[in-house]
């Protein structure tokens, strides 16, 4: 079983959610997914400044199996990504929740968290996959 | 496996072996100065200063340096090789002699076409046959690889709508389970890619591609039978929503072979589709090809075909160019795509006739069938159990994954060890640790007997000594590689170490 931190909020695609302050949020992929797509080689991530729609690609994860792309849960403006990722992509792989982070968004809508799941859903989803 | 073996050295490469000044003094021409002067018509800026960098070795150091290499390969004629969605077939020898002909091989695509009748013959026959092996209007032979056909039938839907100044379509839909090319080629051609979920049992979800579809629909991408290795039940129902939408049907032929002579994508309502010759008709495939990918086209789509395509008019074949079609995509290569590789499939097409082409999907179909019943009675688990394979399906190893600690890689490497090339791995991505088996209609029930016997043997070794299995191969020229290490350290180009 996989490990998902209660404090996090989660994406059906795997992304997960930790809220920084009122608006900003920072975004990863689960431990479920990066244990799916197995070692990183390399990630690519949005401009910082850019802004994004919820449900929009913003991020590819580049596994040796294969490229996926991650989501942004929220809609808002990118206003700060994880430049060591760029050196170092295993990172994701050894703390996806913490210094395997990808980016962080200021919120233009925080109604969207509505939809995200707690830890226990996301942990009942990965459980049927 | 443990093996009293010694460690042969490695062949590196053949500049490895040079040594500065080695001729093959005993055989090579004595030439002294004045008759290795270059003739006076190459202008003197045109002359190299130096000798050129190349290995300075014997000629059986050459000679034994290739073709060991050449014994290295897991090849079709070596190996059983079930690279699902990659139809490795059999390429038969008749189709390569008959190609190698003179007459065909010296016909110069700049000679006047009065000197290559027999060969535009064949290349026009050959255009006919897949119009009809696939129910389209008209065909263009020239695309050289199946990513060109792709890129030149996304190409012609794109065409199509500018020509009708229907310029707001700008989304292109993808199940899921596509090949990576077909989200790749909509992107090429200046498409956002709209990507729709796959059910359980296989099939797309019609309810997600009804909620896809609209007015900046320019088509929808697919292959029938999908990714997955199961015949798309509902392709009726999905060309009527499609074209509904004003939208266009691209068929990916990835997998023509299991419906070759059964079904044809164009009574499907397909518009567009490109076939790859090195599958389905059998020509060489892998390496790079060289590949063939000729597209096919409904009756509003045969304007923007590619060019050039020959056309017959009751005495003379001719070449049909951009001042006969000016609405054509354009040329994709200098001038007819892989014409030796076209002559080969045409001869495999002719070689088989209308009568051998349903046993070529009969055959696919019921070999695949097998393997998959017989890998589920040894206690495989298959992805889509409820389904009949079409000539490839998807075996899980997810269950040994989790309880073992042993993947599918450990599986794939393992079976080299037992001398079959590994299946595809891991794709399509919707199913994890993942084997795409496809055997082809060209094996025979011993061969797919060995197969799944190493499988089950394999299973064996994982439950008593996964540690050995994780380590596998062990009997190949290399051990494990380090796919990781090479992704983040790209080092592709050799450097002397002088």
């Amino acid at each position: 079983m996989s490990n998902a931190p209660s404090h996090l909020r989660y994406t059906r695609s795997h992304e997960w959610i930790e809220t920084i302050s009122d608006d900003t949020y920072r975004i990863g992929i689960s431990d479920h997914a990066q244990d799916l797509l197995g070692d990183m080689v390399f990630i690519e991530l949005p401009e910082a400044g850019s802004t994004v729609s919820a449900s929009d690609e913003c991020a590819v994860v580049e596994s040796v199996k294969a490229a996926s792309d991650v989501y942004s849960p929220l809609s808002g403006e990118i206003i700060e990504i994880n430049e060591a990722l760029e050196d170092s992509p295993d990172l994701v792989n050894r703390d996806p929740y913490g210094d395997g982070w990808l980016f962080t968004v200021k919120a233009t809508d925080s109604s969207e968290l509505d939809e995200l799941m707690s830890a226990d859903e996301y942990v009942a989803l990965t459980n049927e996959e | 496996m443990t093996r009293n073996t010694i460690d042969q050295p490695q062949d590196g490469v053949i500049f490895e072996k040079s040594h500065r000044g080695r001729s093959n003094s005993c055989q090579a021409p004595q030439l002294n100065a004045s008759e290795t002067t270059a003739p006076l018509s190459i202008p003197a800026s045109l002359l190299r200063k130096s000798a050129p960098l190349l290995p300075e070795v014997s000629e059986m150091q050459a000679v034994r340096h290739f073709t060991r290499l050449s014994q290295k390969n897991f090849s079709i004629d070596t190996h059983f090789y079930p690279l699902g969605s990659c139809t490795m077939k059999y390429n038969p020898r008749a189709c390569n002699t008959l190609a190698m002909l003179p007459g065909f091989l010296n016909f110069h695509p700049l000679a006047p076409v009065e000197t290559g009748q027999g060969f535009m013959a064949c290349l026009y026959e050959l255009q006919e046959i897949l119009k009809e092996v696939t129910g389209m209007k008209a065909v263009s032979l020239t695309p050289m690889a199946g990513a060109q056909g792709e890129f030149a039938g996304m190409a012609m839907i794109r065409a199509y709508h500018d020509a009708r100044g229907d310029t707001a379509r700008c989304e292109v839909i993808c199940p899921d389970a596509a090949h990576g090319t077909n989200p790749a080629t909509a992107v090429m051609c200046g498409y956002k890619v709209k990507e729709i979920p796959t059910r359980a049992d296989g099939d797309i979800d019609i309810e997600a591609l009804k909620e896809a579809v609209g007015p900046q629909t320019a088509g929808i991408m697919l292959t029938n039978p999908s990714t997955v290795g199961v015949f798309e039940r509902r392709i009726t129902e999905i060309a009527k929503i499609v074209h509904d939408a004003g939208g266009l049907l691209y068929y990916d032929g990835a997998n023509l072979n299991a419906i070759l002579g059964k079904v044809r994508p164009g009574d499907m309502g397909f518009d567009v589709i490109h076939m790859n010759l090195h599958k389905t008709f059998s020509t060489p495939h892998g390496g790079g090809g060289p590949g063939a990918g000729p597209v096919g086209v409904s009756e509003r789509l045969t304007p923007f075909l590619p060019v050039p395509m020959v056309d017959y008019r009751g005495d003379q074949y001719r070449w049909l160019t951009r001042k006969d079609r000016p609405q054509s995509i354009g040329q994709l290569s200098a001038f007819a795509g892989n014409a030796g590789v076209l002559m080969r499939a045409y001869i495999y097409a002719r070689l088989l006739g209308r009568e051998g082409m349903p046993r070529i999907a009969e055959y696919s179909v019921l070999n695949a069938n097998y393997m998959m019943v017989e890998l589920q009675k040894r206690g495989f688990d298959l992805a889509f159990p409820s389904r009949r394979a079409t000539h490839e399906f998807i075996v899980t190893l997810k269950r040994q994954a989790k309880r073992l600690d042993v993947t599918a890689m450990d599986f794939a490497k393992r079976l080299l060890d037992y001398g079959y090339h590994a299946p595809t791995t891991y794709f399509p991505l919707l199913v994890p640790e993942c084997f795409l088996i496809e055997p082809t209609e060209t094996e025979d029930k011993e061969t797919l007997d060995g197969f799944i016997d190493a499988m089950a043997k394999i299973q064996h070794e994982a439950e008593t000594q996964a540690e050995m299995v994780r380590a596998a191969p062990y009997t190949l020229p290399s051990r494990r590689l380090d796919d990781v290490r090479a992704a983040r350290e790209l080092d592709i180009v050799w450097s002397s170490k002088e």
